[in-house]
C-alpha cells in the first residue's frame, strides 16, 4: 500500500481562500481521521486528491509521485450521499464493473463483480439490482466496492456514514475496520463526528478555518489534546455525553 | 404510461394519434380528390360534395387540408429535430470542452435566449431563402438556444452529482460520463419539452407560410392553404378557417401529450374510506399534550404507507419528552400530526389529540391554538422565507395571533432575538435569513416560537444539521427557553445523546408504534427492548471499547407498506419466537415486548 501526502496544499477561490497550506500524510496501511466542522475545508482536501477541486499551492503526491488526475485516479474516493452516489439508471454490477481498470469478459467480469460485493458483505444476487431498490447502508457498501474495484492504492472516505441511520453506520464502521485489516488500505476518513473517527482512525488530523492545527495519533489527540481547538470540539462531545 | 390514467393524457394521446394518422395516410387517402381541378365549381361554398368548399380552381379545400398533414407535420417535426440536438449539443458542450471555452458558449446561448424568438425565424429565414427548407432550417435554429439553456440547466444539475465526479475519478472519460451517466438522466424532461415545442413550432410554421416565407407553392401547407384562403374571409370563412382549425387541433394534440407527460404524478391509490370514528376519549389532565391511538396513513404508489400505527402518550406541563427512532419510524411524522401540519390526502385519526387545551381533531383548532404551540424544524435554512428580513418574519406571528401593530410587534421581534442570544439583535432584525449562521438561524426560529406564550415547543431534529459545537449552543437555549418560561418540550431526533441530555422522558419508536417509553437517565443502562438495547449500543462514544466491532442490528428496517401482523421488529430479534411472529405486543408498563423479562437479565 501506499502514502499519499498532501504537501502545503492550499485551495482559493478567487479571493476565498478554503485550504491554507496544509500539510499531512497517510501512511501506508494507515487509517488516518480527519475532523473539523462544517466549512472547514475537509470536504475540499480530498476533493483535491482526486483532481475535483482546484489545487492553487502545494504538491498532493502518492508515493512521492503527484497524483493524476485524469483517467483512473490511484486514489478512490467515496462520497457523503448515498442517494447521490450511485446512478439511478445502472445497475449495482454495472457501476462497479465501470470502475474496474481492465476490460474483463463477461465471466471474469461477474466474479470480480460478486468477490467485490462479497468484500463489503452483499449478496452477489445485488449486483442485478438497481440503486432505487437498496437501502441507505447498502447503497454505500455498494459505492465501496466501486472504489475498490478500482484497485486503488489509498481510499478517501468523505463524511460516508453521516447521512446513514445508526444501527446501519455501526456495520458500515465494522466494514471500514475490517477492510484495514484484511486488505491493508491506506485511508483518509472524514467526518465530523469525533466518536466514529476515534473508534475508525489510527491517526487525527484536526482542521479548523482551512489550517491543520493539531495532527497526531488518535489516543494522543482526542486524550490529551494540545490546541484550544480541539479542546473545543471535545468539550462540545463530551458535554453532551455528561448524562 | 402513468399519462394514461388522466383525462388530459387521453385526450393528447388520441388526438396525437389521430393527427398522426392523418399525416402518414392522408395523401394515399385524399390526394387524388385534392388535386381534382373543377372549374365549374371556383370557391364555392360549403356543400354536401365539399365540405369546406373549394378553392380558386374548384379543388376540394377539405381534402387538401387533409393532404397538407403530412407536409405540416413533418416539417414541425424535423424544425424540433433540428432544435433538440443543435441544442443538446450547445447545452452540453460547456461540460467537454473546458471551463474558459464552455463559459463563453452559455454566454452566447444566454444572449440568443434573450432575442425573441419570431425575430429570430424572420432572420433566419431571409438567410436561408424562401421555402420549406429554408423555414425548417430557420424555424429548428431559432428554437435551438431554448432548449440549449435547458439542457444546460439539465447538464449542470446532473453534473453535480456524485456519481458524476465518482465515474470521473474512475477514469470514464468525459465524453462517455455524457453518453452514460449525463443523458439518460435528463432524457426524460428533454423529451417532454420537445413534444410541447413541436406544438409550438407547428404554430410558427403556419405563420410564416402564411406570411409567404414558408412553402410554397405548388406544394401546401396549412398555413399556405390559410394564406390562399385569406382573399375570401369574408365571403368563405372556412376556407381560411379550416386548416386553422387543424392547426389548432395538431398543436393541442401535441401540447396536451407533453403536458400529460410532464404533469404525470406518481401514481397513488386513494385511501379507502375512513372508518367509523374511533371512540372519543377524554385528554389526561395536566398536561400540554396527550395523544391516544394516533394512526397516521399516508397514500403511497404500493398501497397505504402506515406510518404511525397507534400511538398514545402525553407529555406534562413543563415536562420535555423526547422520541427516538431511525429513519422510517414514525418519528417525524408523529411531531408534524401533533403540530397540525398534515393535511389531506395523508389521514390522521386518533382518539384524541389535545395540545394545550384545544382538540387537534376539532375543526377550526389551529386558529385557536395560537401562539400556544410553537415549532422548531430541522433545515433552518428552508424554514424562513428566503425572500424576507428576519424581524418582519417574526413580527408577523403577533400581528397575525396578537393583533399587535407593525411597529409594536418589530420591537417584540427585536426583543426575542436578544432572548435567543442574538448579539445587536435591532441591526440582525433587518438582515435577510443567508445572512445569519445555520446555529443563528435556529436560534432565530427559537425566537420565533417565543414571540407568543407557548405552552409547548415541538422540536423536529433541530440540532441535526448543525456542528457539534453550535448543537451544544442550540440545546442550551432550548434549556433555557423552558426554564424561563415553563414550556413543555416534545424533541425528536435520531442521536441518543441528545435526547438524554436535553429530555425527562423518553419515547423509543419502531414501525410507527411506540416500543419503549422510559426514564432518560435510564435509556443507556436500564432499557427492556431488545430494539432500544441495540440502538444504544449501535452508537459508537467517546469510551467504546475500540478492541471489539460495534453492535449492529441485523436485517433490515420493516417496510412500512407491508407491516407484519406481529411484532414488527421480531425479524431482526435474537429473542425473538412465533409468538412474537404471531402476535403483536402491547405497550405494558412502558415497554411493548413479549420477551422483556429475558431482555432484561
Amino acid at each position: 500500500m501506499s502514502v499519499l501526502s498532501f504537501q502545503e496544499v492550499s485551495v482559493r477561490y478567487g479571493a476565498h481562500t478554503v485550504l491554507d497550506d496544509v500539510s499531512l500524510e497517510v501512511a501506508a496501511g494507515q487509517t488516518v481521521g480527519l475532523v473539523g466542522e462544517s466549512g472547514c475545508g475537509k470536504s475540499t482536501l480530498a476533493r483535491a486528491a482526486v483532481g475535483l477541486a482546484p489545487v492553487t499551492g502545494g504538491r498532493i503526491l502518492l508515493d512521492g509521485r503527484p497524483v493524476p488526475n485524469r483517467g483512473r485516479r490511484p486514489v478512490q474516493m467515496v462520497f457523503q450521499d448515498p442517494y447521490s452516489s450511485l446512478d439511478p439508471r445502472m445497475t449495482v454490477g454495472e457501476s462497479i464493473a465501470e470502475a474496474m481498470p481492465e476490460r474483463l469478459g463477461k465471466k471474469a467480469r461477474q466474479a470480480e463483480i460478486t468477490r467485490l460485493l462479497a468484500l463489503v458483505h452483499l449478496d452477489a444476487a445485488r449486483a442485478a439490482d438497481i440503486p432505487g431498490r437498496l437501502s441507505g447502508g447498502q447503497r454505500q457498501r455498494v459505492a465501496l466496492a466501486r472504489a475498490l474495484a478500482a484497485r486503488p492504492r489509498v481510499i478517501l472516505a468523505d463524511e460516508i456514514t453521516s447521512a446513514l441511520d445508526v444501527s446501519v453506520q455501526g456495520a458500515v464502521l465494522n466494514l471500514i475496520r475490517d477492510m484495514r485489516r484484511d486488505l491493508g488500505l491506506s485511508m483518509l476518513f472524514i467526518s465530523h463526528n469525533l466518536a466514529v473517527v476515534r473508534y475508525v482512525a489510527d491517526h487525527v488530523a484536526v482542521l479548523h478555518a482551512g489550517r491543520i492545527v493539531e495532527h497526531g495519533p488518535t489516543a494522543r489527540v482526542l486524550g490529551a489534546p494540545q490546541h484550544e481547538y480541539t479542546r473545543h470540539l471535545l468539550a462540545a462531545v463530551s458535554l453532551k455525553e455528561q448524562k | 404510461m402513468r399519462a394514461l390514467r388522466r383525462p388530459v393524457g387521453v385526450a393528447g394521446l388520441g388526438l396525437l394519434a389521430l393527427v398522426l394518422f392523418v399525416a402518414a395516410f392522408g395523401p394515399v387517402l385524399w390526394g387524388e380528390r385534392a388535386t381534382v381541378v373543377d372549374t365549374g365549381d371556383l370557391l364555392a361554398g360549403p356543400s354536401a360534395e365539399h365540405w369546406i368548399g373549394t378553392d380558386n380552381l374548384g379543388r376540394d379545400l377539405f381534402a387538401r387540408v387533409m393532404v397538407a398533414a403530412r407536409l405540416s407535420i413533418l416539417l414541425a417535426l424535423a424544425a424540433t429535430a433540428i432544435s433538440l440536438v443543435l441544442g443538446i449539443a450547445l447545452g452540453a458542450a460547456p461540460m467537454l470542452v473546458g471551463r474558459r471555452l464552455g463559459r463563453l458558449i452559455t454566454s452566447a446561448v444566454n444572449v440568443l435566449v434573450a432575442f425573441p424568438g419570431l425575430l429570430l425565424v424572420l432572420f433566419f429565414a431571409v438567410v436561408f431563402g424562401v421555402g420549406a427548407r429554408g423555414a425548417a432550417l430557420a424555424v429548428g435554429l431559432a428554437g435551438a438556444p431554448a432548449f440549449a439553456r435547458l439542457c444546460h440547466t439539465l447538464v449542470a444539475a446532473v453534473s453535480e452529482r456524485d456519481y458524476v465526479a465518482a465515474a470521473r475519478i474512475a477514469g470514464v472519460s468525459r465524453v462517455r460520463v455524457l453518453l452514460r451517466h449525463v443523458l439518460p438522466n435528463i432524457a426524460e424532461p428533454l423529451i417532454v419539452n420537445a413534444t410541447m415545442a413541436a406544438g409550438g413550432v407547428l404554430l410558427t410554421f403556419a405563420g410564416l407560410s402564411f406570411l409567404g416565407l414558408g412553402v410554397q407553392a405548388p406544394s401546401y401547407d396549412w398555413g399556405k392553404l390559410m394564406q390562399d384562403g385569406l382573399n375570401g374571409i369574408y365571403v368563405h370563412p372556412l376556407a381560411a378557417l379550416g386548416p386553422g382549425i387543424a392547426v389548432v387541433l395538431a398543436g393541442l394534440a401535441f401540447n396536451l401529450t407533453g403536458e400529460a407527460f410532464a404533469a404525470a404524478p406518481g401514481r397513488t391509490r386513494p385511501l379507502e374510506a375512513a372508518r367509523e370514528p374511533a371512540a372519543r376519549t377524554a385528554p389526561v389532565a395536566g398536561t400540554s399534550l396527550s395523544v391516544d391511538g394516533l394512526r397516521v396513513t399516508i397514500p403511497g404508489p404500493a398501497g397505504p404507507i402506515h406510518a404511525v400505527r397507534g400511538v398514545t402518550f402525553t407529555v406534562g406541563d413543563g415536562e420535555a419528552v423526547g422520541v427516538v427512532g431511525e429513519s422510517g419510524s414514525g418519528k417525524s411524522v408523529t411531531a408534524l400530526a401533533v403540530a397540525g401540519l398534515l393535511e389531506p390526502p395523508i389521514r390522521v385519526d386518533a382518539n384524541h389529540l389535545v395540545v394545550a387545551g384545544e382538540d387537534l381533531m376539532a375543526a377550526g383548532a389551529h386558529r385557536r391554538l395560537g401562539t400556544s404551540l410553537a415549532v422548531v424544524f430541522q433545515d433552518p435554512m428552508t424554514s424562513f422565507n428566503p425572500a424576507h428580513r428576519v424581524g418582519p418574519q417574526l413580527a408577523e406571528v403577533s400581528r397575525f395571533h396578537q393583533g399587535m401593530s407593525r411597529k409594536a410587534a418589530f420591537a417584540r421581534a427585536v426583543d426575542r432575538l436578544r432572548a435567543v442570544r442574538i448579539g445587536e439583535p435591532g441591526r440582525r432584525a433587518r438582515q435577510y435569513p443567508f445572512e445569519f449562521s445555520g446555529g443563528m438561524r435556529q436560534r432565530a426560529m427559537i425566537g420565533m416560537g417565543l414571540m407568543g406564550d407557548p405552552r409547548l415547543i415541538i422540536a423536529d431534529e433541530p440540532t441535526t444539521a448543525l456542528d457539534v459545537t453550535v448543537q451544544r449552543q442550540v440545546l442550551e437555549l432550548l434549556a433555557e427557553v423552558r426554564r424561563d418560561t415553563g414550556a413543555a418540550l416534545l424533541l425528536i431526533s435520531h442521536d441518543v445523546t441528545v435526547v438524554t441530555d436535553v429530555c425527562d422522558r423518553v419515547l423509543v419508536m419502531y414501525a410507527g408504534r411506540v416500543v419503549e417509553e422510559l426514564p432518560a437517565k435510564d435509556l443507556r443502562t436500564l432499557a427492556r427492548h431488545p430494539y432500544t438495547r441495540a440502538l444504544v449500543a449501535a452508537v459508537p462514544d467517546m469510551e467504546t471499547d475500540l478492541n471489539r466491532p460495534l453492535a449492529v442490528i441485523p436485517g433490515l428496517p420493516v417496510d412500512p407498506t407491508q407491516v407484519p401482523s406481529g411484532c414488527a421488529f421480531a425479524p431482526r430479534c435474537p429473542f425473538a419466537d412465533d409468538h412474537c411472529r404471531a402476535v403483536a405486543p402491547a405497550l405494558v408498563a412502558g415497554v411493548a415486548c413479549h420477551k422483556s423479562a429475558e431482555v432484561g437479565r
